[in-house]
């Protein structure tokens, strides 16, 4: 036999399998106990259902969970993602606002549906935001030698304040339809976020396994001071990390203030870093560094939408869904443990070779 | 009471082994009352794994400790303490932002009235103290005094609480000034007087012989022996230490006479007046084409900090370094790299593999830092790679896609080698290359490091093992104090090294 490792067991070390498995489960519950989960439709030429909503929804956040998993996979954490989203928001908000310039402002300005800007320039100036944001914490992380937590903490908090600073303390009402589009457009019946993040995954996939920085991410994150004595930059390539992560968490706030015509710089974006550590931590990425992958992320910020959705369609009341969110944290740091990982693997041996033996 | 048995702790027959390392091999141990015993030996002797043994901290695989004329089994720290052994290490673990009163009595507070009776417990931490000759303001934060102070405390904790009968001294002084340690030295005579029991752990040979009586000597994981600090000399510890009897003349190798006959040598590098305060005084260097320099030195004398002063890991704050007659500006381990300069670092686990990491990926880790971020060597190539290096190098793997961490420490150190050959350097500076690796790979690894001599390369060695030094290297550096004392030629005489290592010139 030449595959010495059984196809099975080979499938079940795959680090995809968990975070399918899990999604796999969910979807289980909702084609037994809520069939009507799965109606799609089509409506004005674009598709429409549950489905179609967890992919629109989960957008922003399988965005920020990229930016999050390399992050993590250095070793670090970034805890300012929410606030970045705030800040990018907020910056494309302003910018729009057709008043920006003149001296006189009335409401009648205010409301029309126009801008002096150009969309391009707005959404360049989004993403530098982002990608600025990021260029902060990555130097307070790999030239201030500041832990991660602690250094994007900072921008965490004082992230929430610049955006409200960006918009004067307000919460400003988007009226230009442009703008609309990136949170709810259509190409081809399917909303343009599942582009958007289809282009940004596809980009990673290819800087991180096509050029040499996904080995470095992972080589800093196992063990920084090897990778260091071996010629590598462990500095720039932290850097990297969290500033990919910024401009991840950018294009996120763009389509999070589109989707919601506005920008709030106290409540875009909330409680994003927390979604996006557990997305990742779901895709099975270790919160001390080393071996990553993008699509498990990617899958992990999927099962979170679809649990949520599905919550929603059980009519379980908004103030329970965060209990029921623990719940879903909960089984899944227990998946995760040694413990349950070596009683699974136990139990999958033993029927194995039940399996082999009737062979 | 038996007048008899003044032995206090008789440790027999102790093996360790760790996946791919036998740590200790049937190693004896004792330890009488009111004896200072010096336990010495280069790093990876074993002397950490014995004291951990000790401690409760790792379980010996065979053998037996006798204690107070009692068998017993050391099953955690909690519990060797409890039995009044007590350890205090070089850094001190105790809270620095507590009170010295508070680190004293920690979860031994006296108590009045349900809450902690401060009055009463900084009357008895003064007086535990007093003790020691320490007099100082017990209300004050620990971390407000000197280190010299904290370890004070510490031992003042071990002997109140816990009622040591064994004081375990983890290389006390070496951050310690001389007048310190002098006045750690007083200490230490004082509780030897009582009756307690120190095992005194130092790599400082002179203080093994200001204070110890007895002194034992472990050497790659095996006993060497134990002797009367006053019956043996001190260049004898040396050697014992470094594996070498006096008498001991044995022939250099013949792969390095055929290297000698090499005539002209090209220089590859030159450090002149380089120096580093606080880790190497200035040096000279120059390393030469088909040349294997040996680096000589005890524990602490510089051995690391050269080698990471010649490879960039430490800029330099004086003199300078030439790379084929071209001055380097800029100390870092990528400039190094670029300019065909490598280090196979002391710390294989810390500084050299990436243990999660296959071997594909640890071998290519360094070509691949040379090449940038986006000229990424294509899979074909890295295996083309790997699989010359495997074979070159006879790593033991049953695939190149093996973790690096599930590898012997001897392979590992070949996947270091190869990470580095890879990016076919010039100059190969080598630190401890065979440390802790077993006998077969450790011939194989000097055999190979010959072989790369005689293909040009100019190969700087640096060994804790004398006999492993003088055996492949044509010339041999010495150095001591954190000094380059001297050079000498690859056939030199070993008792002159050694006496040279030992300072007595």
């Amino acid at each position: 036999m030449k595959n010495q490792i059984p196809l099975l067991k080979r499938i079940r070390e795959s680090r995809l399998f968990w975070p399918l498995v899990a999604l796999f489960l969910i979807l289980l519950t909702d084609a037994i106990f809520a069939p009507g989960f799965f109606k799609m439709g089509i409506l004005e030429g674009h598709l429409y259902g549950n489905l179609v909503d967890v992919f629109n929804n989960s957008a922003p956040l399988m965005l920020v969970a990229l930016g999050m998993t390399l992050v993590i996979a250095t070793g670090g954490v970034d805890l300012s993602v929410g606030a970045v989203i705030a800040i990018s928001a907020a910056m494309g908000a302003v910018l729009i606002n057709p008043a920006l310039g003149y001296k006189l402002i009335t409401n009648d300005i205010l409301t029309k549906d126009i801008t002096n800007t150009p969309l391009w320039l707005i959404v360049v100036a989004d993403l530098a935001a982002g990608t600025l944001c990021g260029l902060w914490n990555g130097f307070l992380v790999s030239r201030g030698k500041i832990q991660p937590m602690v250094a994007t903490l900072i921008l965490m908090v004082a992230g929430r304040g610049i955006a409200q600073l960006i918009t004067n303390g307000q919460i400003m009402t988007i009226y230009y339809t442009p703008y609309f589009y990136f949170g709810n457009g259509f190409i081809f019946g399917l909303p343009v976020a599942i582009y958007i993040v289809a282009i940004v995954f596809v980009i990673a996939s290819i800087l991180v396994r096509k050029t040499s920085i996904g080995l470095f991410i992972e080589s800093v994150g196992i063990n920084a001071k090897s990778t260091y004595y071996s010629g590598i930059s462990e500095k720039n390539v932290k850097l990297f990390a969290y500033v990919f992560c910024g401009f991840c968490s950018a294009i996120a706030g763009l389509i999070l203030s589109s989707y919601v015509h506005s920008a709030d710089g106290n409540n875009n974006g909330l409680n994003y870093e927390l979604d996006a550590i557990l997305a990742v931590v779901i895709g099975g990425t270790l919160m001390r560094g080393g071996r990553f992958s993008l699509l498990a992320s990617v899958i992990g910020a999927l099962i979170i939408w679809t649990f949520t959705i599905t919550m929603y369609t059980f009519g379980v009341p908004a103030n329970a869904l965060l209990a029921g969110r623990a719940v879903l944290v909960l089984v899944v740091i227990l998946l995760y443990s040694d413990y349950a990982r070596r009683l699974l693997n136990k139990i999958f041996e033993r029927k194995g070779s039940q399996h082999g033996t009737a062979i | 009471m038996t007048i008899t048995n003044d032995i206090l702790l008789a440790m027999n027959g102790i093996t360790k082994t760790f996946p791919g390392v036998i740590a200790l091999e049937t190693v004896d141990f004792s330890l009488k009352r009111g004896e200072i015993h010096a336990l010495v030996g280069e790093n990876g002797a074993g002397k950490s794994t014995l004291i951990k043994i000790l401690t409760g901290v790792e379980h010996p695989d065979s053998g037996t400790i006798e204690y107070d004329g009692k068998l017993i089994q050391v099953r955690s720290p909690q519990y060797s303490q409890e039995i009044g052994i007590s350890t205090v290490y070089q850094e001190v673990n105790l809270c620095t932002n507590i009170s010295v009163a508070e680190n004293i009595m920690l979860g031994y507070e006296p108590h009045r009235f349900g809450s902690i009776d401060k009055k009463k417990m900084n009357a008895f931490a003064t007086q535990a103290l007093k003790k020691l000759d320490v007099q100082i303001d017990v209300t004050q934060p620990l971390g407000n005094y000197s280190v010299a102070i904290q370890q004070m405390v510490a031992i003042a904790r071990s002997l109140e609480i816990a009622s040591a009968k064994i004081l375990i001294l983890d290389e006390p002084t070496s951050s310690l000034d001389v007048h310190e340690a002098g006045r750690l030295f007083e200490v230490m005579l004082k509780l030897k007087s009582e009756g307690i029991g120190i095992i005194f752990i130092t790599h400082f040979i002179d203080q093994v012989y200001q204070v110890s009586d007895r002194i034992t000597v472990l050497r790659n994981g095996k006993l060497v022996g134990t002797y009367a600090t006053a019956s043996l000399p001190r260049v004898e510890l040396i050697a014992k230490m470094l594996g070498r009897t006096i008498t001991d003349l044995d022939q250099v190798s013949k792969a390095k006479l055929t290297g000698e006959k090499v005539e002209s040598r090209e220089s590859m590098l030159e450090a002149k007046g380089l120096g580093l305060a606080g880790a190497l005084d200035a040096f000279d260097l120059e390393l030469n084409a088909n040349e294997v320099v040996g680096i000589a030195g005890l524990l602490g004398s510089g051995r690391t900090e050269m080698a990471n002063l010649l490879f960039g890991i430490d800029t330099p704050d004086t003199g300078s370094l030439k790379v084929k007659g071209k001055k380097i500006d800029r100390f870092s381990p990528l400039e190094s790299l670029e300019n065909g300069i490598a280090l196979c670092p002391e710390d294989r686990k810390d500084e050299g593999v990436v243990g999660d990491l296959t071997i594909r990926e640890n071998i290519i880790l360094a070509l691949q830092a040379r090449y940038g971020w986006f000229k990424y060597i294509s899979i074909q190539k890295q295996n083309e790679i790997t699989q010359k290096y495997i074979q070159l190098l006879g790593i033991t793997t049953p695939s190149s896609e093996q973790l690096v961490k599930n590898l012997s420490g001897g392979n590992q150190q070949k996947v270091i080698l190869a990470r580095w050959l890879a990016t076919n350097p010039q100059v190969l500076i080598l630190d401890e290359p065979t440390r802790g690796i077993d006998v077969g790979a450790k011939a194989e690894i000097q055999r190979l490091v010959l072989k790369l001599a005689e293909e040009g390369k100019s190969i700087a060695f640096i060994s804790s093992e004398l006999e492993e030094v003088m055996r492949i290297s044509h010339r041999i550096v010495v150095l001591r104090d954190r000094k380059k004392v001297a050079e000498f030629p690859g056939d030199v005489n070993d008792q002159t090294i050694i006496q040279t290592m030992a300072g007595n010139s």
